[in-house]
């Protein structure tokens, strides 16, 4: 209870602790560093990385610090995708279809957050599953926008000489190939993202969130407007979402309308309860570990035990030994570290007799859906 | 005339079946708060293993019922014993994501296993893909199975419900978990009974799905995607609500499959979402289902 051992806060403008600053300032510049050092495979390996931890972060702030459990985030990533699809259809730029995306995918937002406002806990996750099957019914019935169940092409981003859909960029001597320039477009997406909802965390707005999350009822009495609150949170979540499926669309260059489905959505639950429920970087160390499983299965399949090499073969097929995995990993994690990948690293922290500055810890799932 | 029998025919027994999964999203609920997500695992399991010692092994379809049901009531223990006791007292949102893990699990074990093609022969039941004409009315054998079957259980569980003493220790648990365990009822072990008898009204779902003309395929695990609507309409604590849920649900999918042809502006296969659309609308009405109680909440 004495102020001594109290470690350095932000002051009241918000100004971090040096050290920390210098820390996330490393981080960034090892981060624009790596597309020169890894090879093809792993790079657009670390794209998908990227790409997915903005949608995770998205479902972060809806499920980690709001507390309501969607699994309709892969309709909000379709929504993103075939936003984006539509706008350069039109002719129009990169530059506003990305944003234009996740506007779109906001509104839409809006538009279901109110529905879900009636709902609670397990009510409204069996909701967001149907908005799901809405939503694929929607994508293949309307093959104008969406190529119908063969899908479509996807429109590149093509800004001056970056060319993402061809042969990248080459500024004074230095190539970026087309994973290269995806890598730098959804870092910095992602770190600006991921700087918006940590700020957001510390407004008016963010803290009646997660007053809503940890006593809906509660912060009702204290005067936290919880369907402003809730509603917020649906829009910021469904912005990061339809960004994500936009950029996620581009990068791989062809959807259709079956991708959106709750299998997707499972997978970005799973991020950030791998990652850490309710933190800023849970979502991106969620990210590496579900989005780059998969990856490295197909790359070493050849030299692991028990899983088929190509299709026909015996073995497991490489897309069922994923799925087991990330069903194992969400299953150990919620037994073993509910807290997540971030509460490994908070408790390292602790044992190396570091505070963690400034920082909120994880959120237990206890937080979430208790009634 | 006929083709609106037909489809009521059809909708009752589709029903049934969604009736039964239902049930067992409700018999877990009341006894745990959760719903438990892998109950199109555990139907999708059964019905493999059913299939297995049928057209595998080689065993009569009622022995291998019996075994389907005897092995399948066994994993939804083992799992409660096993996995769930361990997070026992935590909240409803990680024990729920647990069993969506569990689901993704028993999913891809049984792809993995059996491949993802149809299993010939199916379930290997005896009706085949033969019944008896009334009117213009075919009745196949296989939903007249269903109907009676799903008659039979229903009885058997709501007489279970109402007059044994696990009934009575479930309805306690239901209604208030810490003051069941302060009375002396054996809290866990109704909780595993929950989970086995999930696990057997999921199989019967299974095998009667699965009867021709339909096919076996790992696919069939979604079917039980179908039926949270149906759980939903009814209200989670209402086994009433349930079978009420299972019939609406099941003739709305039979009705705008029928009638399809002169709805095309609904889209292509609409009936396959439109026990969504039913549930949205009814939700938007009563958000805690038909039959469901407003918790009543404390801070």
């Amino acid at each position: 209870m004495t102020a001594v051992a109290a470690p350095p806060q932000p002051d009241a403008l918000g100004r971090r602790p040096p050290a920390r600053v210098l820390l996330i300032g490393m981080l960034i510049a090892a981060a624009c560093t790596l597309p020169f050092v890894l090879d093809a495979f792993w790079l657009s390996t670390a794209d998908f990385i990227l790409i997915a931890a903005i949608g995770g972060l998205g479902l972060n702030v809806l499920t980690g610090y709001t507390g309501q459990v969607s699994l309709g985030h892969a309709f909000f990533l379709g929504i993103g995708a075939y936003t984006a699809a539509f706008l350069s259809d039109h002719g129009i730029n990169a530059a506003i279809w990305i944003p234009g995306a996740g506007i779109a995918a906001g509104l839409l937002g809006l538009l279901v957050g109110p529905i879900a406002l009636r709902l609670r806990g397990l009510y409204l996750a069996i909701v967001t599953i149907g908005l799901v099957f809405l939503g694929t019914h929607l994508f293949v019935n309307i093959p104008s926008i969406t190529g119908g169940p063969a899908g479509r092409a996807t429109p590149q981003p093509q800004w001056g000489p970056a060319d993402f859909g061809g042969d990248g960029l080459t500024v004074a001597g230095l190539t970026f190939d087309r994973n290269g320039c995806y890598y730098f477009l959804s870092l910095l997406v992602l770190v600006l993202a991921m700087w918006f909802v940590h700020n957001l965390m510390r407004t008016r707005t963010g803290r009646s969130m997660q007053a809503v999350r940890d006593r809906e009822i509660a912060a009702e009495l204290m005067g936290v407007n919880v369907a402003r609150a809730k509603l917020a949170s649906f829009v910021v979540s469904s912005i990061l979402a339809g960004v994500c499926g936009a950029l996620f669309s581009a990068f791989l260059f062809h959807v259709d309308p079956s991708q959106w489905g709750l299998l997707l959505s499972i997978q970005f639950v799973a991020i950030i309860i791998v990652g850490g429920i309710g933190t800023v970087w849970g979502a991106l160390l969620g990210s590496v570990f579900i989005t780059g499983l998969p990856a490295i299965l197909q790359q070493y399949s050849d030299s692991l035990p028990f899983l088929q090499h190509s299709a026909g073969e015996g073995g497991i097929a490489v897309s069922d030994a994923t799925n087991l995995l990330y069903g194992l990993l969400i299953v150990v994690f919620l037994v073993v570290e509910p807290r997540g990948l971030m509460g490994i690293v908070a408790r390292a922290n602790a044992s190396i007799g570091r505070r963690r500055r400034n920082a909120t810890p994880s959120v237990h799932p206890s937080a979430i859906l208790e009634e | 005339m006929t083709t609106f029998l037909q489809l009521l025919f059809n909708g009752i027994a589709l029903g049934c079946v969604y009736a039964l999964i239902a049930l067992g999203f409700t018999a877990i609920h009341r006894a745990t708060n959760v719903i438990n997500f892998a109950q199109g695992a555990f139907l999708l399991l059964g019905s493999y293993l059913v299939s297995t010692a049928t057209v595998d092994r080689g065993l009569p379809f009622a022995v291998a019922v019996l075994f389907g049901l005897v092995a399948m009531v066994v994993i939804g223990i083992v799992f409660q014993v096993l996995v769930l006791r361990r997070v026992q007292g935590q909240p409803v949102f990680t024990v729920v994501m647990i069993t969506i893990g569990l689901n993704i699990i028993l999913v891809a074990v049984v792809s993995a296993l059996f491949g993802s093609n149809e299993r010939g022969n199916g379930v290997g039941d005896p009706w085949g893909n033969t019944g008896v004409h009334v009117g213009g009315v075919v009745l196949l054998w296989v939903k007249t199975w269903t109907i009676v079957a799903t008659a039979a259980i229903l009885a058997g569980f709501f007489a279970f419900d109402r007059f044994s003493r696990y009934g009575l220790a479930t309805r306690a648990t239901a209604i208030d978990e810490e003051a069941a365990l302060a009375a002396g009822i054996p809290v866990r072990r109704v909780n595993a009974i929950a989970w086995g008898l999930a696990g057997a009204l999921a199989t019967v779902a299974g095998i009667f799905l699965s009867g021709a003309p339909n096919v076996l395929d790992p696919s069939i695990g979604d079917i039980a995607l179908l039926a949270f609507p149906a759980v939903i309409i009814g209200g989670l604590d209402s086994p009433i609500g349930a079978v009420a849920g299972g019939l609406v649900i099941g003739l709305v999918y039979e009705f705008f499959d029928g009638y399809s042809g002169s709805l095309p502006w609904l889209g292509h296969n609409f009936y396959s979402i439109a026990p969504y659309v039913v549930m949205i609308m009814v939700l938007l009405v009563k958000p805690y289902g038909l039959f469901g109680r407003r918790p009543v909440e404390r801070v």
